[in-house]
């Protein structure tokens, strides 16, 4: 079975492995690094191994020299932005206070999580936001008077919203996991983050 | 204090005037905080409960061919412990690949001791109220490489194809968040929460970090080997379960212990 799924996720790797080995320093290819993952891991729990198959954008930011091809990155960024599912009923901005508690938790998506458990954004693990929590990570940039220096327009609520969903829109490689596109967040759980950091009543403006 | 100016000075710095928010204050005591309780661990540490063990391991004879460890060669010959952690993983003639010192461990169980692999790897990580044999054959090995300096080599061709890899999957990003090891081990003076981390790709972060494991990890009362390490890294970025002692992982192993090279192994440590 799991010789099965390797082969198949070999078959949908090859399709765009070739463009990113041009600009590879690595002597490793893509397919060879996928293989040796599929053999060093097993599936438990919610995580299979279709975790560990890249998409375009993945394989493409795997290789330390990426910031070199500079049409891929215009070319990914325009195809994650168009993929961003905004709201149906075109409300961006839900409630601060439930969007911080998103902001706290680490919970979701490991093989040790329960997966009928909602999960968080866990967003202090790497920013600062509300003054009141110490204890934040810098891997991000400070969120600090986010809303405040930026104000609450549409095109604010927009961007905020799309960022959170995918922040490959915006800048390929970001560090920042894909929580709408990768449906770790529910659509409320983002709109309540867009709120914590866009609501003046929110602390990340205090 | 007679003089009021040095009044006002000290009040001023008090009240976290000397930083500008009031927060910086309380964050900077958070962390000097953390690091009096790290310094105040070094004290004692029960890493050397598992030490001991583990060299009672080494030599009990044990397996269906009673015999004991003693013979094992970790790759400075039969029965050479002293300083042989320092320089793995390396290639091994007898299996034809890369082993780090757990794959060798379980080689040898299985060709000494006449353990089925599938008995040697059963319980490779302790857990609430059971330790694990694994990481007390690993703590009394590594304890016989301190202060030892690290001088992992690349001569083999599979010793290069290795190194390589690790650092390809160092950089491979994947799962539902994106991570790879590099999305938090690649830049200087980051940390998560209030936790530092080592930039991997920086020689002194990579001595500092993988001379000071395997550790006794005081928040779970485990000595906690590198392979556990990089099984719960894993883990937090979302991964599959990591196979123990898998190729991936002494792959990527030989990367980060060859990153350390020139520094002084200094394991087992305790840690948080």
């Amino acid at each position: 079975m799991k010789r099965i799924l390797i082969s198949l996720c070999m078959m949908a790797v090859t399709a765009f492995a070739a463009g990113a080995q041009a600009q590879s320093r690595s002597p490793v290819s893509d397919v060879e690094a996928m293989r040796e993952m599929m053999r060093g891991f097993n599936p438990r729990g919610q995580a299979g191994l279709s975790r560990l198959v890249q998409d375009e954008a993945q394989q493409f930011c795997s290789d330390p020299g990426w910031r070199r091809n500079k049409a891929r990155i215009a070319a990914i960024e325009k195809q994650q932005l168009a993929a961003v599912k905004y709201p149906a009923d075109g409300k961006l901005m839900g409630n601060w206070q439930a969007g911080e508690r998103v902001a706290q938790s680490g919970a979701g998506k490991q093989f040790s999580d329960n997966p009928s458990q909602p999960s968080g954004a866990n967003c202090y693990a790497c920013h600062q936001l509300s003054p009141q929590e110490l204890s934040y990570g810098t891997i991000g940039p400070s969120l600090r008077n986010f809303g405040k220096t930026r104000g609450t327009s549409e095109a604010i609520q927009r961007y905020a919203y799309a960022k959170i969903y995918n922040a490959r829109a915006y800048s390929v490689c970001s560090n920042m996991p894909r929580f709408g596109h990768s449906e770790i967040l529910t659509e409320q759980q983002i709109k309540d983050v867009v709120a914590l950091l866009l609501d003046p009543n929110s602390p990340v403006n205090k | 204090m007679k003089n009021p100016s040095k009044l006002a000075a000290l009040v001023f710095a008090l009240s976290g005037g000397v930083f500008p928010w009031t927060g910086a204050f309380a964050q900077d005591n958070t962390a000097k905080g953390i690091q009096q309780y790290r310094d105040a661990l070094q004290d004692g540490n029960p890493a050397e409960l598992w030490e001991i063990k583990g060299e009672g391991m080494w030599k009990q004879p044990r397996g269906l061919n009673k015999a004991s460890m003693e013979k094992c060669d970790l790759g400075l010959g039969p029965g050479v412990v002293k300083g042989a952690y320092a320089r793995l993983p390396k290639y091994f003639k007898d299996t034809e690949r890369v082993d780090d010192l757990e794959s060798r461990l379980v080689h040898c169980m299985v060709s000494l001791q006449g353990f089925t692999r599938a008995d040697a790897t059963r319980r490779v990580f302790g857990g609430p109220g059971a330790a694990a044999d694994m990481e007390a054959l690993v703590a009394y090995v590594t304890s016989q490489s301190k202060g030892v300096k690290m001088n992992v080599t690349i001569n083999h061709p599979k010793e290069r194809e290795a190194f390589q890899m690790g650092q390809k999957l160092f950089n491979y990003r994947g799962g539902s968040h994106d991570f790879a090891c590099a999305t938090c081990h690649g830049e200087d003076n980051k940390r998560i929460r209030l936790q530092d981390l080592p930039n991997l790709t920086n020689k002194k972060d990579a001595q500092r970090a993988y001379t000071t494991w395997p550790a006794y990890r005081v928040s779970q009362g485990e000595l906690r080997s590198f392979q556990w390490r990089l099984y719960d890294c894993f883990r937090q970025q979302r991964f599959p379960e990591m196979v123990f002692a898998s190729d991936a992982s002494v792959a990527l192993t030989l990367f980060l212990a060859r990153n350390a090279n020139g520094a002084a192994f200094a394991a087992p440590a305790i840690k948080r």
